[in-house]
């Protein structure tokens, strides 16, 4: 039986398909056509069950004929899977950040997550990584090798990219001013983990947990160890794909994008 | 009719180019969010037909009225008894206060950071968009919020405004200010009418308006019926229109959708599958025409069963005792009816919480989604204490903040589904 989950977010598109335990996963830009992207990604291949998650979800899984699931759920699904005894989730994507406390039976007990603005999410680092000239890849690590760190105030996208702009022009060191941008959002994500409540293990999933800086600035402020996976980012879609390989085989339709 | 129309809102002196922008945009909004929906109650043709004609057929009504000498009042809030109105022979009509399309024009002269509650009431004034606005003769503001009190001033400075103040607690001093304020409020109607209001002019209009509620409270009984036999989103336009429309007529028409809700109850004939999740929605009024979230959640497949908000419970869950008496005598039991509402205006409002665990239960409710529109402090807040409170009961929450415009409407869908997941996993296999 082919199966696949397919997470659509607003940066990138994950893409996990297999049969069982042996799957593969892809990762590409959303770019501004996601369904011709998710169709590219998928391939010729007919899937018996597609599940679609993400941002996303709605436009591709009404145009595939695919079922959905919300991002929360595929998080938790795919977080209990790569760590058994996940006990929360901190997801940080393009733009939204989530926090998930599972039950004893890895279901969704309570979320967080951010409100309409971008604070605290992936695009707050990559509007700053503009204003700095830095690949966003490149931002956690000057700011990790940054032994001074200039204070942000602002938690607010705008309001942050004019504070950087200010303090470049007062002379500040770019990767003082990076580390100070994380602190600020590793701030933010603390604070909705704490509305939460956080029990261990917890899984820190998404594009976020791919920087080295955020990484260890929350490990600081939530003062728990964060579990990441080799691949975090594709998480989601593979609660998707689990979710989907689970599924009753009546309940969804076979797909070919 | 549309000719007609057209002159009748260029007497009133609405900016007609824009208002045909808002009057297109409004049609389009009604068919993907109600006239899409299967399986409505026919008795919702009235109200189909209400707002398809929203700016045209009452508003020439009101005017008839004022040709003959009559006044028209207009308000914003519950707190505003409107009894009074109507037994000065004045009719009282509800604003509408729910449209993105006028908060860019308030954000001109009002601060950004305002809920969009205020904003978009004073866009409506300020673009000369709605001739409900300009149809009244006295426009009835209220202090149950600082942001409200504030732009009734800066209204004021285009049509005649007259503000009730509600206090801050229920203590004796509280509702002896309130009681003082409703007595002043008669005078004021009395004066701008002419028509002194007698003991049996007032009786009349508290039986009047108590028959609306005694409807409304009918309409919302059959919500409680599993599968539920009229869409959250259905209900929510019979109550916003109560709000404007003649209370006779209103009270006739929710009769009637009520006499159809309860054959189709008999038959457990249902707008959504059996044991689809209930929702209660509580917090921030939702003012015509906002249907977005209750749009949402019915669109991902739950019910709303019951909205605990000024465009809900508390507009009519309270009668006024019709136990006649002098005019003073009325105008006390009055008083007391009013300032039970339990408005998050309040401190504190322990009510509120009683009220939304008692809802639950009534209700058949798998979880509330709390509502508060940004920047509405008060009930912002006050989620707080609605969470801890649920909590202690077991009830599920999820806490939306929002606006009217659409931008968030994704991030909200993914919370909802998610909400609507963990409910499915709570429910007994």
């Amino acid at each position: 039986m082919r199966c696949a989950g397919l997470d659509v977010g607003s940066r990138t598109i994950k893409l996990v398909k297999g049969c069982g335990d042996g799957f593969e996963s892809v990762t590409a830009h959303t770019g501004v056509r996601p369904l011709q992207r998710c169709r590219e990604l998928l391939g010729e291949a007919a899937y018996d069950r597609l599940i679609v998650t993400g941002y996303g979800r709605m436009l591709v899984g009404a145009e595939l004929g695919a079922a959905t699931v919300s991002e929360i759920k595929a998080h938790a699904v795919g977080a209990r899977s790569l760590f058994g005894d996940a006990g929360s989730v901190i997801d940080v994507g393009g733009q939204d950040c989530k926090v998930i406390l599972l039950n004893g039976s890895g279901g969704v007990q309570k979320f967080e997550m951010n409100d309409r603005c971008a604070a605290g999410t992936g695009k707050f680092l990559e509007v700053m990584a503009d204003t700095l000239e830095q690949p966003l890849e490149e931002l956690g690590r000057m700011a990790l090798s940054s032994r001074t760190e200039v204070n942000i105030n602002s938690l607010c996208t705008v309001f942050a990219e004019s504070e950087v702009v200010s303090l470049i022009a007062r002379g500040e060191e770019p990767a003082a001013i990076a580390r100070g941008l994380h602190r600020a959002i590793a701030q933010r994500i603390a604070t909705l983990a704490r509305r939460v409540g956080l029990r261990e293990r917890i899984v820190f999933t998404g594009g976020g947990a791919l920087n080295p800086c955020l990484v260890s600035m929350l490990e600081e402020k939530l003062d728990f160890r964060l579990s990441i996976a080799d691949d975090p980012q594709t998480a989601g879609a593979l609660g998707a794909y689990l979710l989907a390989m689970a599924s009753e085989a009546s309940s969804l339709q076979p797909v070919q994008a | 009719m549309t000719s007609e129309n057209q002159s009748m809102w260029q007497e009133l002196g609405i900016d007609l180019p824009k208002h045909e922008v808002l009057m297109n945009a409004l049609g389009p909004i009604f068919q993907e969010v109600y006239l899409s929906q299967s399986n409505r109650p026919e008795g919702m043709g009235f109200y189909d037909f209400v707002v398809g004609d929203i700016h045209g057929i009452r508003v020439r009504e009101l005017r008839e009225h004022a040709k003959g000498g009559g006044k028209v009042v207009a308000t914003y809030c519950v707190f505003v008894p409107e009894e009074i109105v109507w037994a000065a022979g004045g009719i009282p009509v509800g604003l509408c206060a729910g449209a993105q399309y006028s908060v860019p024009i308030a954000e001109e002269v009002l601060p950004r950071n305002t809920c969009a509650l205020i904003k978009s009431s004073f866009g409506f004034k300020l673009g000369r968009i709605c001739p409900y606005v300009q149809a009244s003769h006295l426009i009835v503001g209220e202090t149950t919020c600082d942001g409200k009190k504030k732009m009734f001033e800066i209204l004021a400075e285009q049509q005649p405004v007259y503000v009730m103040e509600v206090p801050n607690k229920k203590t004796a001093a509280g509702r002896s200010l309130w009681r003082e304020e409703v007595g002043a409020f008669r005078d004021k109607i009395e004066q701008l009418t002419g028509n002194k209001i007698t003991a049996d002019k007032l009786a009349e209009a508290t039986r009047l308006v108590n028959d609306r509620r005694r409807a409304l409270k009918r309409l919302y009984n059959l919500r409680k019926a599993n599968p539920v036999p009229i869409s959250g989103l259905d209900a929510l336009l019979a109550m916003q229109v109560s709000f404007y429309d003649d209370v006779k007529r209103d009270t006739q028409m929710l009769n009637a959708l009520c006499d159809e809700l309860v054959k189709r109850v008999e038959a457990a004939e249902g707008v959504f599958p059996k044991d689809a999740p209930r929702i209660i929605i509580s917090g921030s009024p939702m003012a015509i025409p906002n249907w977005k979230l209750h749009h949402l959640i019915e669109s991902a497949g739950a019910a709303v069963v019951c909205e605990e908000s000024c465009t809900g419970t508390r507009h009519f869950e309270k009668l006024v005792p019709e136990t006649g008496g002098t005019v003073e005598e009325q105008l006390d039991k009055l008083a007391e009816r009013y300032i039970d509402i339990n408005c998050a205006c309040f401190t504190p409002n322990e009510g509120r919480l009683d009220d939304i665990v008692r809802l639950v239960r009534e209700y058949q409710a798998d979880g509330v989604v709390h509502y508060n529109l940004q920047f509405c402090h008060t009930y912002a807040n006050e989620a707080v204490q609605v969470e801890k409170r649920l909590e202690e009961e077991g009830i599920p929450l999820l806490r939306i903040e929002t606006d009217y415009s659409d931008e968030d409407a994704g991030q909200l869908r993914t919370r909802i589904d998610a909400f609507l997941e963990t409910l499915k996993c709570a429910a007994p296999a």
